[in-house]
């Protein structure tokens, strides 16, 4: 996956409301129709550290099936990052799309 | 990296436990729901998380100061190390002790001395006054320590000057605080109305004096005194105003009391009492310096005016002296003495770090010993590289493999500078603290009777400042060269030789060789500096001074206050001098208003008549009664001796010395020819017919060249000074004859004051500049010396142990014990002597620098060079006998079965 990608996934994934690491890595397989498959256990790196960075905010609860879990809720700076780093993503997907112009088999 | 996350990191391990427990369960209950046992669920949950190490480490790793912390690693890991070898720590830190210690106490007097500010407000803003130097300057009478100015003058320059917001002139003054008998003495000073508002040294008791304290004709007044001096004199006691002192007979009420940061502006000389300049009158009566133009005693400084600079009060001093120097012409000069005068300039230099005779007489010393000590610790720096490098050469192995298993250079270079880090950092606190002991120690040293000095010695920012430079470079210095050397190790090379190869590469084993020389260089040019040292003080305490030094008392005595007539005055001498003639062990006694060597002077311009000198001639005078030359020992040569005959009825007489007649006389007989003074309006004429011929002595100081001197008769002079000093030579204790005295003195006028000194002593004193040079060049000479000496050992002993195998074959194949040990002398005798020729060019060299300090010697005496190059070399040679005697005692069988 390339560099940075996680965070914005990360990132997203949260924005729905507030979620533990296991409801995030499924997420995100799941939304991307299982094409982005994530070693669950690099997860949690990347959250500590965008926790660090004041873009997620982490609290304990209590999860659907009953268990101590620990949340993640994206926060103010965390959402202005996410519009920036989304925008900065469109463009380099349409700049390597127009590069590599119409598919050709 | 984060402060925060670092300190909670215990804290957040569990957290992250916790959190992948929690993962684990959900990721589990999931597997479960599809249909899994129990146990394939936690299984599969387990694949599916990945290795739980690794996401630990990687967040334990976010919550690291990784930098810090291998620091840390490596500082605990050499405190490890060094902890194995005992040895060598303790070698390590005593030499970098010395070395940094000697060098932070040197720093630490110069700091005082020189670079320290005073203690009051904005001391930047002050600026002393004097007059320009010029080769006229100047004439009269000089008292004090700082005799710059005399009252006229500052009168004048009070009035007329621009660029200070405030100024103070001030003088120094002994009081006697006794009655009669035995002295004891305050150090006073003379100070003028703005002293104290100047320096902004507000009062801790009382007041301090002001302007309308310092006025014309004050009566005798009130006196400040200083913190130290209240503790001392009046244990503190804060009911202390309005008790009286008694100086110099004077009844003065205390006033006020200065905080213990004041000690005057003068650095090393701490005051006492301080009284207005006005009631230098009322002490010194008729004798006042201030009734006379052509006294020298005080000494000024201002506080610049707001946004004035130093350049322009010096243009508008310079512009004021004609008007200051118009208006002060002492009356007794001679027009073309006035000539001289009008055209002296004043200027202004900084004194924002007070004044201080000190820093003339130290400046250059306490530089020449920074050099020495600064030579010291380079040669320590030698030796513990040295050191390391051997120690480097036994790890090669270990270095090796940390290389094969993949650590980063940077990694082990960093590891190695820990050690010398931590070594640094121990030499450094028990430098410190020796210097500390060392700087009580020079000043204790530099103390006399006489002249109490007292220095600021605190530790300050710059001194703590100065010892972190010295250890960091001292650290780079022996801990970079083999840390680079080590890392630069080649893992294949170093394990496959792994000790066993025959030689050490000549590569490695050069560097230290290069050091070894470098120390023994260095070493000799400290010897032989400490050696002239040592050799100058002895030509000095050894020379003919023309008089016998060693069994001769001084006794002062004081009688100012006593207000007596001159004819009273001389008749006391007279019959005290009778009086201590007859005390018992008294062998002579003679008077002598200029005592020898003890730094006083009086000089003066004469002619001869019928001898034709195209500029004045001027001599050394001294007032001496009958009997002088005999207590002294100096021999007459012709003529007589003053005797009983001479008085102020008769002619008056003169006997002069060798150099008298060398110099004016062309070495003739210089019995009844005529010295006529000259003399300036309104002083008495005087000429003398000289009597007696002396042989030659020496007069201010054992230093000087021989002086032309001319000795008058004490008992022809009209006015006799208030005091005089009786040399009494005798063969009994001191003890014992000062008690006889003290009687003699009693019984002649028990109000008079009186003091003791042994002339020896007053000697002694004066030379303690070239005392203090001797013992502490020595010091570090011989230290130095035997730093390079563990270097030697040390490098001729690691030779020894690298061929030891070589040194086996040599033996079993029939090569002599002494063969063996000429081989290894060989070896150092090489590096011996390239150390003592590159050591012998660098003190040939360098020795300028120690040139004013010499007395009788050059600084390439050679003699002392080759003393110096002797005595290293033997001292050399036994340190590696012992290496040598071990290679030659090496067993051919043991040796060969290591291999």
């Amino acid at each position: 996956m390339l560099q940075g990608t996680l965070d914005m996934l990360i990132l997203r994934t949260v924005l729905l409301g507030p979620a533990h690491g296991h409801t995030i890595a499924h997420a995100i397989e799941h939304t991307s129709d299982e094409v982005l498959q994530v070693e669950h256990g690099s997860l949690y790196p990347a959250l500590h550290r965008l926790e660090d960075r004041g873009l997620i905010a982490a609290f304990w609860g209590t999860s659907e099936n009953n268990r101590k879990a620990k949340y993640y809720r994206i926060t103010p700076a965390g959402r202005r990052h996410l519009v920036n780093e989304r925008s900065r993503w469109d463009e380099l997907v349409s700049a390597v799309a127009r590069v590599l112009g119409p598919a050709v088999e | 990296m984060s402060w925060r996350r670092f300190w909670q990191r215990k804290r957040r391990d569990d957290d992250l436990a916790r959190e992948i427990e929690s993962y684990l369960a959900h990721e589990s209950d999931l597997r479960a729901s599809q249909g899994l046992s129990a146990e394939d669920a936690a299984w599969a949950a387990q694949r599916k998380l990945g290795n739980r190490t690794t996401v630990k480490e990687k967040v334990w790793e976010m919550n690291s100061l990784s930098f810090i912390e291998s620091v840390w690693q490596d500082l605990r890991y050499a405190a490890r190390m060094l902890r194995m070898n005992p040895g060598f720590f303790a070698v390590a830190t005593i030499s970098l002790a010395l070395g940094i210690g000697a060098n932070t106490a040197i720093f630490q007097l110069l700091d005082a001395v020189r670079l320290r500010m005073l203690p009051v407000e904005n001391p930047q803003e002050l600026v002393e006054l004097k007059i320009a130097d010029n080769e006229h300057c100047c004439n009269g009478n000089f008292s004090g320590r700082r005799n710059n100015f005399t009252l006229a003058q500052w009168e004048q320059i009070q009035a007329h000057q621009q660029a200070f917001l405030n100024a103070f002139a001030w003088g120094d003054k002994r009081f006697n605080l006794t009655q009669s008998g035995e002295a004891h003495f305050a150090e006073g000073l003379w100070v003028s109305g703005d002293y104290f508002k100047t320096l902004g040294v507000a009062p801790l008791l009382g007041r301090l004096i002001e302007r309308s304290d310092d006025v014309r004709g004050c009566a005798s007044g009130g006196a400040v005194i200083s913190y130290a001096f209240w503790q001392r004199h009046f244990a503190g006691d804060a009911a202390v105003l309005g008790k009286t002192l008694l100086l110099d007979g004077h009844r003065v009420e205390v006033m006020g009391v200065t905080p213990a940061s004041f000690s005057g502006v003068e650095v090393g000389h701490n005051f006492d009492v301080a009284l207005p300049v006005c009631s230098e009158l009322v002490f010194d009566g008729k004798e006042a310096h201030s009734l006379q133009r052509h006294h020298w005693w005080l000494a000024i400084i201002g506080r610049l005016k707001p946004d004035w600079t130093l350049s322009r009060a010096m243009a508008q001093v310079k512009t004021i002296s004609p008007a200051v120097f118009e208006n002060t012409v002492p009356e007794s000069y001679r027009p073309d003495q006035v000539k001289y005068y009008r055209e002296y300039k004043l200027t202004a230099t900084p004194a924002g770090t007070g004044t201080s005779s000190l820093r003339q007489d130290y400046e250059t010393p306490l530089l020449l010993l920074l050099g020495i000590a600064g030579l010291v610790l380079l040669i320590a720096c030698a030796n513990l590289a040295n050191l390391t490098l051997a120690r480097a050469s036994v790890r090669e192995r270990e270095m090796a493999i940390r290389l094969a298993i993949g650590a980063a250079r940077g990694r082990l270079i960093r590891q190695l500078l820990s050690e010398s880090l931590l070594l640094t950092l121990c030499g450094s606190i028990l430098g410190i603290l020796l210097a500390e002991l060392l700087c009580r120690y020079m000043v204790t040293f530099l103390t006399t009777e006489d002249n109490p000095i007292f220095l600021a010695l605190t530790p300050d920012w710059r001194m703590l400042g100065f010892t972190a430079a010295v250890a960091i470079l001292t650290c780079l210095l022996f801990g970079l060269t083999p840390a680079l050397r080590a890392a630069r190790t080649q893992p294949a090379g170093a394990m496959k030789s792994a000790g066993r190869g025959i030689t050490a590469s000549r590569e490695r084993f050069s560097l230290r060789r290069v050091l070894v020389v470098g120390q023994v260089a260095l070493s000799l040019v400290l010897l032989a500096a400490s050696l002239l040292f040592v050799r100058s003080l002895r030509n000095l305490t050894t020379l003919d001074a023309g008089l016998r030094q060693d069994g001769l008392l001084m006794m002062g005595v004081d009688i100012s206050r006593l207000q007596y007539s001159n004819e009273r005055r001389a008749a006391l001498y007279r019959i005290l001098l009778e009086e201590v003639r007859a005390t018992p062990g008294v062998d002579a006694a003679g008077t002598a208003s200029i005592v020898p060597l003890s730094g006083d002077g009086w000089n003066d311009n004469f002619d001869i008549p019928g001898v034709v000198s195209k500029d004045h001639m001027l001599a050394w005078f001294s007032s001496i009664s009958e009997g002088y030359f005999q207590t002294m020992e100096t021999a007459l040569v012709a003529g007589r001796d003053f005797n009983q005959h001479d008085t102020t009825s008769a002619p008056e007489v003169a006997i002069v010395n060798r150099e008298f007649c060398r110099k004016f006389l062309a070495g003739a007989n210089p019995i009844g020819r005529q010295i006529r003074m000259l003399t300036g309006p309104g002083e008495a004429e005087h000429q003398y017919q000289i009597v007696g011929l002396m042989k030659n002595a020496k007069y201010q100081s054992l230093r000087e060249d021989t002086k032309p001197v001319v000795f008058v008769a004490e008992n022809q002079r009209k006015e006799p000074g208030q005091g005089t000093t009786i040399l009494v030579r005798s063969r009994t204790s001191f003890g014992a004859l000062s008690a006889g005295l003290k009687v003699a003195a009693e019984k002649t006028d028990p109000e008079m004051s009186i003091e003791f000194l042994a002339f020896r002593k007053q000697v002694h004193d004066s030379l303690l500049r070239d005392r203090l040079m001797a013992t502490l060049s020595s010091f570090f000479g011989f230290l130095a010396a035997a730093l390079a000496m563990v270097g030697l050992y040390g490098v001729i002993s690691y030779m020894v142990a690298r061929r030891r195998g070589e040194i086996g074959i040599r033996i079993a194949l029939g090569a002599t014990r002494g063969g063996v040990m000429r081989l290894i002398l060989t070896e150092a005798g090489w590096l011996l002597a390239a150390g003592l020729t590159i050591g012998t060019i660098l003190a040939l060299t360098s020795g300028k620098a120690a040139e004013t300090l010499l007395f009788g010697l050059k600084p390439t005496d050679p003699l002392t060079i080759t003393m110096a190059v002797l005595l290293l070399a033997t001292v050399a040679l036994v340190a590696s006998l012992i290496p040598a005697l071990r290679a030659a005692r090496t067993e051919p069988v043991a040796a060969l079965r290591e291999e």
